[in-house]
This record gives structure tokens, C-alpha cells and sequence, in this order.
């Protein structure tokens, strides 16, 4: 029987928790990798009133329906990802957590026509925070993330960074961004923020 | 680079989109019918205007929704985005020489 | 004190901090705030280079980005840099530069019998003379360069680091002279983000280079103080020095680079040399001024000859003396502004030669004033003295301006200031598509229609050469510019100064000589590329009329030099010679990059292991640890074999296919393309999508599907799966998993919207093993719960189970022909599984294999891999696989089977070979021919797209692609290697190798 402390996170190799610090530094940016997230991707028709009120029944929070929007709840995150297309995050959950989540929503959301597909496996969260932050995003991302053009905390968008798809998410207006890449791209990813957010002098931290 | 208003997710960088060619050329409803004529006018035949020109636009590093956009070949300018199954709106034609 | 030609103060100059370089080889002292030309010329050097075809002695020109002569070769290997121009670098301790272009030196230079036998080296002539043969440019080319000399590139890897990004504002502007200065402060004050590039490491433009402007009452250097410092404390403004904008492109977006490093002595670890800056803005103010045209008269290029603006800049920016006795020459009246501030310098100024029949100005009247002697109606008609200017002869203009009256006076002196007007700087503006229109006042190209929305220009750079005409425009602009993004404007008003033109000025292009044009002496038009006047004229005689074809022959404004100091003179010779006016005659195109840029900019931070992602499967770190061998897979990293004990490729390979068939083998198979499909039409829409029927599939059942383009032909295959009522899995080959789903997407949302489909890319939530051969299931069985019997788990079946106590769900497929299960396991547990497989499986004797044997077995078997057995040219008839296509229903692609085209006899088959010598192994891609023939060409039947050694038939086998293959069944063909060898091959009645009836599968 294998136990879960043998889930590897996309970035194990690295051995992060081995070269990090605690608290945060002075270094213009902080980076992390925030473990085994659970996310689950969700399909369906926002203008049906029966599907946005069963999601909200499940998650208990409401679908975003702005773009590039989220909305946030206890441990819970829903990211509008497009117009009929959301994903529901959570951090620091167990094993099976992303299982039974999707399983709730099927349920919520059994007789409509929509779609729940788990993805958490298949995604690293990295998290990059500090006063440079936006300036190592901008040297591989074309959102303009300026406050004024992206909104700050709680707004999300589908772009690049270098050369790997990302979701980006704003966690907080310090800034922080969490950052969504596909689990096989994270290896890359991570090498090319360190490499980018050198010049500001960069601090590997617990997550 | 271009920047292109994507329908869902707003003004975004060309990188983010991939490019489908002309628009509105639908898919024979009865291929079986059409002469070898008809279904290679369809498959391998399209008009490259110098001027106004109808396109596919696909947000593949977005929101992967497909659109329609009114370009200007010569200037570049995108004049309308607009839903796919929509009719073209009517625009200038902006013929070049 | 720095330079024998220094002035002891003044300046933007820090006269007290020596720094100490070297010019090929001698060392010399120059001053902080230098630039490697303003040090040489300090002290008292002119000539910096030989010219490029005729290798005279050159000298330079300008104090800007326009110079065309000064090129340098800076530093030393790995950090030698070509083709730098001494006007743009500036001057740091321990700065090393040569001259470039002179061997073996710049005093005795070889090249220069070019210049004696000039008149075999007229416009065209490496065209004319190295034309044929074709095959032999290779070897003239060599020697050309070397003659030609234009810097060495260094041989030692780059050692800097070079960083991009992207970057957003409401308003560029571009220069920060005194409009640009202006129109960012304005859009800076009513709140818009605004970036201002300035290519200098001062701001002021123009300003630096005079002397006495005021600017509201106080002196200009103190207004670009305030303003400078008004502009850092706006928090949304951001001034970028050392940032050239070099390109614009579509809707407002540009490229600049900006210099972090160069300037610094000792630069720190953590910076990168330069950043690439690739800018979206709303609004675009072009502020790049203007660049003054130097006049085209009689060996116009000797060192010591320079633009008047140039002195100027010299004198008051660099506090230094250019020369002991000069002779103004113009024709307007701006380079009386060289005179006067050569006299105030100390310089002694012989004379003001000025076309112009009635000088006049308020320039003028100042010098007239002073009483410097003005020779009005009068040109230089001959300039002597090779590497410097010795003296200059002077004769009155005909009226018409096209020939000389009178004896000509000789006035000696060492330097000559010329002025022929001012060239807008239009570079960025054209680029971005904007039209130029004709100022015949001021004789030249102005910015009129602009192509994109949101681009002005603003002083000199739009025609307004007065300062208080800059200031009010640039101001305007700016608040104009801000306007269009939402910010009202602030109310301050404009900064009032003088508003003084250069007019009036007399236009002549040409300058007569003492001699016919094209004798005696030359006529420059473009230094950099050795054009002349008389070049022009023969390239028209030639017959060439379109201003782009005289460019490309003469090779006028190319290169570095791109036309900024002689496009216009061209054109107007041009215009003079047919008899024109010069908007009829037109410009050339103007392209980026403005000025050269490095190329390790482009590359950035992509080189070495960030120049692409490497992706890696959850497995990757075992595949290293046993040591595998990777190949790239698209951007997949997967383990191609696993060598053992120092096992060739060929022996590793041999011993994981055996392994397979022998008894148990597992393969990382990650990177398989994973498509989630649900929705009530997910079997319509597979229907549609794929050659075969699948309306019928059954829960818990698999099968191969054959997906084509609507031309036809293959794009990929793969075996879905139906988890569900409503959900199937689609795998896809690993390369086209992205294309795979675009295309289903695009059909869905474009051609069928109303199927109830959602698609969902799962490819990396699964880790997935396979477990191959005879032994498969008793390995599962030993770690699974599953039913693996193969009552309740056939062939092509899928069952949900545990696997190592991991939720997994098991594939009963195959790709090799043996029992195998594909299993699939959450990404994070692949490593777990992945062990405890290995580990369970040695009492099986599992081998672990790579990509390379599992092409061997699948071969073996015959089945093709999408992308090596097709191209994108090949039906499904070609490989032999109708029974993988509906003959009832449509599908994508099914009314193209049937064009006139695919029933071709000749069109390529797949077929399957094998060499009349068992242990010859047929190289992939190798061409097949039914007769060879002495040498090719030869007719081509197709080639060899698979082959490898079989260990398990014991021979080498292979599949082809060949016209007509179906139907030669049983003949000889050959392979005519590149070696010379050929081998022989017979086309076999069947692609599977092993196994025909499939019994192993069962």
C-alpha cells in the first residue's frame, strides 16, 4: 500500500525545501512552490440559472462571471477562465481532496449539461511575491499587469511566461501572484524566474 | 505585434492567439454532393484581399474561444471583433491597388 | 589635461576625472562624460578609419548616431564588439578601440590602391565582376571581406547576459530633447503612464550642443534640470536613458534597447549588459528631432570635414577644439551657430562660405556683427590634404548653382563645419507605415497621415526647428496624447523660448567642383557605403529609375548607416538628374532597426538550457538515475534506452526488445496526448471526427481511430476510450497533442456548436506506465485489485482499479503486440507506482525500455507512428488501412478520398521491405529507385521511412513509402546510398513482421 507522503510535487527534484528561508527576505522577490494543489476544471452554461446556483451550492461561492476574475472562499478559489470555463483551486488539501471535490460538483451538477474534469495533477503552483514581482512577470509575460490595467488582488488571466502557457492569479496587492503551469513545464518555469528575477536579487522561501 | 481585443478576455497580445484564416467559408452540409470542383474551392481555395478581409481568431493561450475578426490587410487595423456564426458587418471594403 | 584640444572648462564634461584608453594601441586621456569620438578628437585626432571600398582615410563626422565613418572595434575577445560607432560609445577607463577597415594599419593601409584605381570601381562593380561563375562567389566573397573589413566578430562565446521584457504605458516618447522633454512632462502632469526613451545618457537633445538658449527665463541647462527632476518624482512616468527606440511595428508596439551595463567600468554580476524593451502604448509621441545633411561638394569625406552641428556639439557639449582655423560652409543659416560658437571657443573662423547669394538670419546678422568674413554666393569647390584638411579652395556659384565663375581662393585651415539643412527624423514614424510629405520651404520630408491611430510627432522631427515651437508642440502633444488615453490635461502652460528657424536657405545638392563631376575628385553622398554623386548618375545612365532600384545598386543608405545622413541628397541628385522634384523621386522604405542592435538581445535569457522548455514526465528523475539516454520529443524529453554495463545503442536496444517479448517490459508513455470528452454528443462528435464508426462503442470498451485534415490525409491516430455514459478519453500522438485538440476545438465551436461537447486536455494529470509482454499480467495481478482476467479485461478494454494502492485506471492496448496495460495513475503518484513496479516486477526480469525499442516493436508489427510512416500527404488507402474507414457516414476529410487525384496509381504506399542481406540495415529516409543509374538524377519511387535491426525476426526490417507499392509486391528495388553502396531490398507481402495472427495480443 503506498502512502500519500510518497506524492511527488512537479518540482521534488529540486529540493527547495532544503535551500529556502523562512520569513521574508530583502530580496526584491520571493519564490515558492506551493505543493500538490487541488483544482478542478469546470464546464457550463452561465447564463443557465440552474448551473450557476449549483455550483454556488457545492462550492458555496459564486461563479465569477467578470472576466478574468475570481472569487474566493474558505480555502477555496473559483477562476473564470473563460466564458464557460472556470477552475476551482485549493491549497494544503489531502490526498483525495481533489477526488471528492469533483465528485460534489458532478453531483450538484448531474442532469446539466456541464462538465467536471480534475486537474490539480496536472499543474504546479508557483508562488512569486515582492516589489519586483511584476517586473520579472513582465519580462516573460505580455499582460500588462499594472494595478490600473489588471485590477490586483483576486484578478486572474490565461497568457504566456517565456515560453509555457500560465494561469496567473493575484493573491494579494503587496503583490503576490500565484502562477499555474502545466506540471511538466514547471522544471523550466522555475529556472527561468530564478534566472529573470536575479538582477533583483531573489530569496527561495517556504511556502 | 498585434494587440487583439479577444471577446472574453479583453485586449491581448497577438503571441496569445493563433490565427485561423478566412471566415465564414462553412463546411458543405452534404460533402458527398459537391463535384471535385466544389470541395477543393472549399478545402484549398481562398481570396488573400489586399484591403478588408474576414478572419478566424482562435485565444489559444486564453480563454481558447474561437472569433471573428474584420482586419485591414494593409494597415493591420482590426475594424470588428465579432461572434463566430455571425454575419460580416458591413465595413468599408478599403480595395488597394 | 585630457587631450591637447581640450578647453580647460565647460561642458557637460567632468574635467576633473581623467579616465585612460587606448586607440590602436596608444593610450590616451579623455574626460567622464566623453564619448569615445569627442576623446579622440580632444586630442586632436580626426582620422578614426579607412572607407569601405576606396579605403580613403576618414575622419569623423558627426557627434551622433548618423556618423559614418568612425566605426570601432571596442574591447577584446570574447567582449569585442564590431562596427561600433566612437560617436555613440561612451568613454569608459580602460576602454580598448581599433579602427577597422585599414590594414596593415590605419597610417599605411594597402586597400587604398583602391582608391587609385577608382575609376575600375564604380557603382555595381562587385555585381558586374563577381557575378559568374555562380559556384565561385563563395571564394570572391572571402576576399572581399577581408578587404572590405568590417569587424571581426569575436570568436570566444559571449560571456554577458542579455534580459527582455515586455512593458506597458499610456504615452512613449520618443527623444528627450526639448519637445520630448516637453510632451512627457505634460502627459506625465495629467496622470497617464508615460515611458520616455532617450538614447543619450544626458537628457537636453539639442540642447547640449548650444550654447546661450533660455528656456522661461532661464538657462536651458538648468529648464532640462527641473524638468528632469520633476519627471522622477511623477510615479507613473518612467525615463529610460541609454534606451534606443530602434523599431516600431503594428499597433503601437515598439522595440527599444537600453544599454544597463556598457557604461559602467566594473559592472556588477547581477546586471544584464542590455534589455530588450518590447513596449505597448496607447499614444506615441515621436520626438526624435532632426539630423543636419552635410553638403555633397569636392572630396567632401577628407578627415577634418564635419557637419556644423557637430562642431558645435564638440565645442560646447565636450569643451574641446575640433580644429585651430575653420571654414564655415552652408546654406542656410544655422551653421553661422558653428561659426559663432567657434569663435567664442577660441577657434579662429577664416571664413563663412555660404551659397546663398544674400546671407541672411538671425544667425547671421549675429555673425555679421561680429564681423567674421562672410563669402556670400560662394562654395567650396576642392578640399586638400589626405588625412586631414590642409586647406580648401572657394569660388562664386553660377546662378543657377550648377557651376563655379571666377579663380578660385585658397583658404587654409583644418577644419571645415558644412551644413546642408536638417532631415527630420522620420525613421520610426515611416516604419510604422506612416506617408512623409514634401516641405519645399525648408526642403524636406516632414510626418503626414499617420498609418496607426495614436502616433504624433512633435518638433523637429515634425518641422519645427524653432525651440519655442518645440517646447509649445511637444506640449500639446503630450497633453493631447494623455487626452486620448482618459486624463485631462494639466493646466500649466508651454515653457516659452525663442523661436528661431533656419531659414532662409538655398538648396543645392550638388556642389560644383573645379572639375567635371567624376574627375579629379569625389563627391560623397554616402560616406559608410563610398557612394558618389557620380554613382548616382551612372546608375541612372544605366537606366535604372525607381529610388529603390539606385539604392540597391549603388548601394546608397545601407547598412548601419541607413540613410540618415545622405538619403536626401541622394534623392535630390536624383531628382536634379531626371529632371524632377524630389517627392516624385520618392524615399526609400525605411526598416528596422533604426541602428544596429546586438544580436544577444534578441536572444535574451532563451540560450542554453532556458532555449526551450524541457518538459519532463513525473518519472524523469528514475529514467536519469538508471541511466537513460533521452531524445526530444517535440518538446517532451523521453528515455530512449537505458544502456547497461557500457552496452552500445545497438545493444541496449536489442536487449530491451527482446525483454518486451520475452517477458516483461515497462515504458514511461506520459507524454501520450490525453483528451477528456464529455457531453451527450461525445459519440456523434467522435463519429465525425474520426475515420470509423463510434456510435456503438461500449462502456468500458476501446478503439483505434484514424483522424484526417479535410484534405484527406492523415493528421493522427490513437485509441479513445469510453469511460462513461457521456465520457470518453481520446489519446493522441505525444507531438500532437496541442494540434490534436485545436483542431477538434475549432470544429466544435465553428462548424458544430450545437453538440453538447466539452473537451479538457488531461495529458499531464495522468502519469502512464505500460506494462509489455507475456508476463504483464502477473505483475498486475501481484500489485492490482483489478479483475484482469481476460473474460472481465480483454483486448482494447478498460477497467478502473488500484494499482499500488493508487487509484489508477488500467487500458488493456498495445503497441508493441504484446499483453500490455496501459496505466494511468494521479502525476504525483507516477514515481511510487513507477518504483513499486520495478521492484515487483524483478521476479519477471521487467526492463525497463525506451522510445527506441518500442519503434523496433511496433514495427515488427507494422503499426505506423503519425508523422515518420506519413507527412501529410498519405490517406489511409496509402497505408493500407480502409479497414479503419466508415464507407457510410461522413467524417472530416471522407469527400476528399474520393477526388479523381487519390485514385492516382502512382501515389506513394505504405509497404513493407526487407534487405536481400538480412543484416543490412536500410538507412530511414534513403530513396528507393527500380534501376540505378551511374550517377543521379534517377528516377525516385519513395523512401524508407522506418528500419531497424529485429532481434526478434532475427533481420533487419523496414517500411517504405513507394509509388504504386500495393502492386509490387514481391520486386527488387534499390537503395543508392550517399557512400556509394547500394543495397537491394524486395517489397514483402506485408508490413507485420511478427506475429501475423496476432496471438500474442490475446
Amino acid at each position: 500500500m503506498i502512502e500519500t507522503y510518497l506524492r511527488q510535487s512537479a518540482l521534488d527534484h529540486l529540493g527547495l525545501a532544503g535551500h529556502s528561508t523562512a520569513a521574508p527576505t530583502e530580496a526584491g522577490v520571493q519564490l515558492s512552490e506551493k505543493p500538490l494543489p487541488v483544482a478542478v476544471n469546470l464546464r457550463g452554461d452561465s447564463g443557465d440559472a440552474a448551473f450557476v446556483e449549483a455550483v454556488r451550492e457545492a462550492l458555496g461561492l459564486a461563479l465569477p462571471t467578470l472576466p478574468n476574475t475570481a472569487t474566493t472562499g474558505e480555502g477555496l478559489a473559483l477562476l473564470w477562465l473563460g466564458p464557460d470555463e472556470w477552475l476551482a483551486m485549493q491549497h494544503d488539501a489531502a490526498a483525495f481532496a481533489e477526488a471528492q471535490l469533483a465528485t460534489k460538483l458532478r453531483k450538484a451538477l448531474d442532469g446539466l449539461h456541464a462538465a467536471v474534469t480534475e486537474m490539480g495533477e496536472s499543474l504546479c503552483c508557483l508562488s512569486l511575491a515582492g516589489a519586483q514581482a511584476r517586473a520579472v512577470l513582465a519580462k516573460g509575460c505580455p499582460l500588462d499587469l499594472h494595478p490600473r490595467a489588471f485590477g490586483g488582488s483576486g484578478h486572474c488571466a490565461q497568457s504566456l511566461l517565456a515560453k509555457a502557457a500560465v494561469t496567473l492569479l493575484q493573491v494579494s496587492d503587496a503583490p503576490a501572484f500565484e502562477l499555474y503551469v502545466r506540471r511538466s513545464f514547471a522544471d523550466y518555469l522555475w529556472r527561468w524566474l530564478e534566472d529573470a528575477a536575479r538582477e533583483y536579487g531573489v530569496a527561495v522561501v517556504r511556502p | 505585434m498585434l494587440l487583439i481585443a479577444c471577446p472574453h478576455c479583453g485586449p491581448r497580445a497577438e503571441s496569445e492567439f493563433h490565427c485561423g484564416g478566412e471566415a465564414h467559408i462553412e463546411r458543405p452540409k452534404d460533402p458527398a454532393s459537391l463535384s471535385d470542383a466544389e470541395w477543393a474551392e472549399f478545402v484549398f481555395l481562398r481570396d488573400n484581399i489586399k484591403g478588408l478581409v474576414f478572419e478566424r481568431w482562435n485565444h489559444a493561450h486564453g480563454c481558447r474561444r474561437w472569433f471573428n475578426a474584420a482586419r485591414d490587410s494593409v494597415t493591420y487595423e482590426i475594424l470588428a471583433i465579432y461572434p463566430m456564426g455571425s454575419p460580416p458587418p458591413a465595413l468599408d471594403p478599403r480595395r488597394y491597388v | 589635461m585630457a587631450g591637447r584640444m581640450r578647453l580647460p572648462q565647460g561642458g557637460f564634461v567632468a574635467h576633473d576625472e581623467l579616465l585612460t584608453f587606448t586607440f590602436n594601441g596608444k593610450t590616451y586621456k579623455g574626460l567622464a562624460g566623453d564619448t569615445l569620438a569627442s576623446a579622440l578628437l580632444a586630442n586632436g585626432i580626426h582620422m578614426v578609419g579607412r572607407s569601405f571600398k576606396y579605403h580613403r582615410p576618414r575622419g569623423i563626422v558627426s557627434a551622433g548616431g548618423e556618423e559614418p565613418n568612425a566605426l570601432m572595434q571596442v574591447g577584446d575577445d570574447p567582449r569585442s564588439e564590431p562596427n561600433l560607432k566612437a560617436t555613440q560609445v561612451e568613454l569608459v577607463d580602460g576602454l580598448k578601440a581599433k579602427s577597422q577597415n585599414a590594414w596593415p594599419s590605419l597610417e599605411f593601409d594597402v586597400g587604398a590602391l583602391n582608391g587609385l584605381a577608382s575609376r575600375f570601381l564604380p557603382a555595381g562593380f562587385y555585381y558586374k565582376t563577381f557575378m559568374w561563375p555562380a559556384s565561385a562567389w563563395m571564394t570572391y566573397e572571402h576576399f572581399i571581406r577581408r578587404a572590405a573589413g568590417l569587424g571581426v566578430s569575436p570568436r570566444q562565446r559571449d560571456p554577458d547576459r542579455y534580459d527582455k521584457t515586455f512593458a506597458h504605458c499610456d504615452v512613449l516618447v520618443v527623444g528627450g530633447g526639448p519637445a520630448g522633454l516637453a510632451a512627457a512632462l505634460s502627459a506625465g502632469r495629467a496622470g497617464a503612464r508615460v515611458i520616455l526613451a532617450e538614447q543619450d545618457h544626458l537628457l537636453g537633445g539639442a540642447l547640449l550642443n548650444t550654447q546661450g538658449e533660455v528656456i522661461d527665463g532661464q538657462p536651458a541647462r538648468d529648464w532640462i534640470a527641473a524638468a528632469e527632476a520633476e519627471l522622477a518624482a511623477l510615479p507613473e512616468v518612467r525615463v529610460l536613458k541609454r534606451t534606443i527606440c530602434y523599431a516600431a511595428f503594428d499597433h503601437n508596439f515598439f522595440g527599444l534597447v537600453e544599454s544597463v551595463t556598457d557604461h559602467l567600468p566594473r559592472p556588477p554580476e547581477n546586471l544584464p549588459r542590455k534589455r530588450l524593451w518590447k513596449l505597448r502604448t496607447k499614444q506615441v509621441v515621436y520626438c526624435a528631432g532632426a539630423i543636419e545633411r552635410p553638403l555633397v561638394f569636392a572630396d567632401n569625406d577628407r578627415p577634418g570635414v564635419m557637419t556644423a552641428s557637430a562642431v558645435q556639439s564638440y565645442v560646447n557639449r565636450y569643451a574641446l577644439r575640433p580644429g585651430r582655423r575653420a571654414v564655415v560652409f552652408t546654406n542656410n543659416d544655422s551653421g553661422y551657430g558653428a561659426a559663432l560658437d567657434m569663435k567664442a571657443a577660441g577657434i579662429e573662423v577664416a571664413a563663412v562660405v555660404d551659397a546663398r547669394q544674400v546671407p541672411a538670419g538671425p544667425l547671421t546678422e549675429r555673425a555679421t556683427a561680429l564681423g567674421l568674413r562672410i563669402l556670400g554666393g560662394f562654395a567650396i569647390v576642392a578640399v586638400e590634404g589626405a588625412r586631414r584638411v590642409k586647406r580648401v579652395r572657394v569660388a562664386e556659384l553660377s546662378l543657377d548653382g550648377k557651376t563655379v565663375t571666377g579663380v578660385p581662393e585658397a583658404i587654409d585651415c583644418d577644419l571645415v563645419a558644412s551644413s546642408g539643412g536638417w532631415n527630420p527624423t522620420v525613421h520610426l514614424f515611416c516604419q510604422a507605415k506612416g506617408k512623409l510629405r514634401w516641405d519645399d520651404e525648408h526642403a524636406c520630408f516632414l510626418p503626414d497621415a499617420a498609418m496607426q491611430t495614436g502616433q504624433q510627432s512633435a518638433g523637429a522631427a515634425n518641422g519645427r526647428f524653432g525651440l519655442g515651437s518645440c517646447l509649445r508642440e511637444g506640449t500639446e502633444a503630450g497633453a493631447a496624447a494623455a487626452a486620448a488615453c482618459g486624463f485631462a490635461p494639466s493646466d500649466t502652460a508651454a515653457s516659452q523660448a525663442e523661436d528661431r528657424d533656419f531659414l532662409p536657405g538655398r538648396w543645392i545638392w550638388l556642389v560644383p567642383g573645379e572639375h567635371p563631376l567624376g574627375h579629379k575628385a569625389k563627391h560623397f553622398v554616402d560616406q559608410q557605403n563610398d557612394v558618389t554623386a557620380a554613382d548616382l548618375k551612372l546608375a541612372l545612365r544605366e537606366g535604372y529609375r525607381s529610388i529603390e532600384h539606385v539604392k540597391r545598386y549603388t548601394t546608397t543608405g545601407m547598412a548601419t548607416d541607413q540613410g540618415k545622413m545622405g538619403n536626401v541628397n541622394a534623392i535630390g541628385i536624383v531628382a536634379d538628374e531626371v529632371g524632377g522634384h524630389l517627392p516624385e523621386v520618392g524615399v526609400t522604405t525605411f526598416r528596422p532597426p533604426y541602428t544596429p542592435v546586438t544580436f544577444g538581445v534578441f536572444a535574451g535569457r532563451d540560450v542554453d538550457n532556458l532555449l526551450d522548455p524541457v518538459r519532463r514526465t513525473p518519472m524523469h528523475a528514475w529514467h536519469e538515475r538508471n541511466g537513460a539516454l533521452f531524445e526530444d520529443v517535440g518538446q517532451w524529453r523521453r528515455a530512449w534506452y537505458y544502456p547497461q554495463h557500457g552496452e552500445d545503442m545497438h545493444a541496449a536496444v536489442n536487449r530491451e526488445v527482446k525483454a518486451v517479448r520475452d517477458s516483461l517490459g515497462i515504458l514511461d508513455a506520459t507524454t501520450l496526448g490525453k483528451i477528456d470528452i464529455q457531453g451527450p454528443d461525445a459519440a456523434e462528435f467522435l463519429n465525425r471526427v474520426y475515420t470509423n464508426a463510434w456510435l456503438k462503442l461500449g462502456i468500458g470498451r476501446c478503439r483505434y481511430g484514424l483522424m484526417l485534415k479535410e484534405d484527406g490525409m492523415v493528421m493522427d491516430d490513437g485509441v479513445t476510450t469510453r469511460l462513461g455514459e457521456k465520457h470518453y478519453l481520446m489519446t493522441t500522438t505525444t507531438g500532437n497533442a496541442a494540434a490534436v485538440l485545436g483542431h477538434l476545438e475549432d470544429y466544435l465551436q465553428t462548424e458544430w456548436p450545437d453538440l453538447q461537447v466539452y473537451l479538457t486536455s488531461v495529458t499531464e494529470q495522468f502519469a502512464t506506465m505500460t506494462l509489455s509482454g507475456p508476463s504483464a499480467r502477473r505483475l498486475l495481478a501481484d500489485v492490482s485489485d483489478a479483475d484482469l482476467s481476460p473474460e472481465a479485461l480483454p483486448h482494447m478494454a478498460y477497467t478502473a482499479a488500484k494499482v499500488a494502492g493508487v487509484p489508477a485506471r488500467i487500458f488493456r492496448i498495445s503497441f508493441t503486440g504484446e499483453l500490455s496495460y496501459e496505466i494511468n495513475v494521479p502525476a504525483s503518484f507516477g514515481m511510487a507506482v513507477w518504483q513499486t513496479l520495478t521492484t515487483a516486477g524483478e521476479r519477471y526480469g521487467i526492463t525497463p525500455y525506451g522510445t527506441e525499442a518500442m519503434h523496433v516493436l511496433r514495427a515488427e508489427k507494422g503499426y505506423i507512428i503519425v508523422g515518420q510512416e506519413t507527412d501529410g500527404s498519405v490517406t489511409p488507402h496509402d497505408l493500407g488501412m480502409d479497414w479503419a474507414v466508415s464507407k457510410t457516414k461522413d467524417f472530416v476529410g471522407r469527400r476528399s478520398l474520393s477526388r479523381e487525384d487519390m485514385a492516382r496509381p502512382d501515389r506513394k504506399q505504405l509497404v513493407g521491405l526487407l534487405t536481400k542481406d538480412p543484416k543490412e540495415v536500410l538507412p530511414e529516409g534513403a530513396q528507393l529507385v527500380e534501376k540505378v543509374l551511374p550517377q543521379p538524377p534517377m528516377p525516385m519511387l519513395g523512401h524508407v521511412t522506418s528500419s531497424y535491426h529485429s532481434p526478434n525476426c532475427g533481420r533487419s526490417i523496414a517500411m517504405a513509402l513507394v509509388k504504386g507499392g500495393l502492386a509490387r509486391k514481391g520486386e527488387t528495388l534499390f537503395a543508392p546510398l550517399g557512400d556509394g553502396r547500394t543495397i537491394a531490398c524486395v517489397v514483402a507481402d506485408t508490413c507485420v513482421f511478427f506475429d501475423p495472427e496476432g496471438e500474442r495480443l490475446k
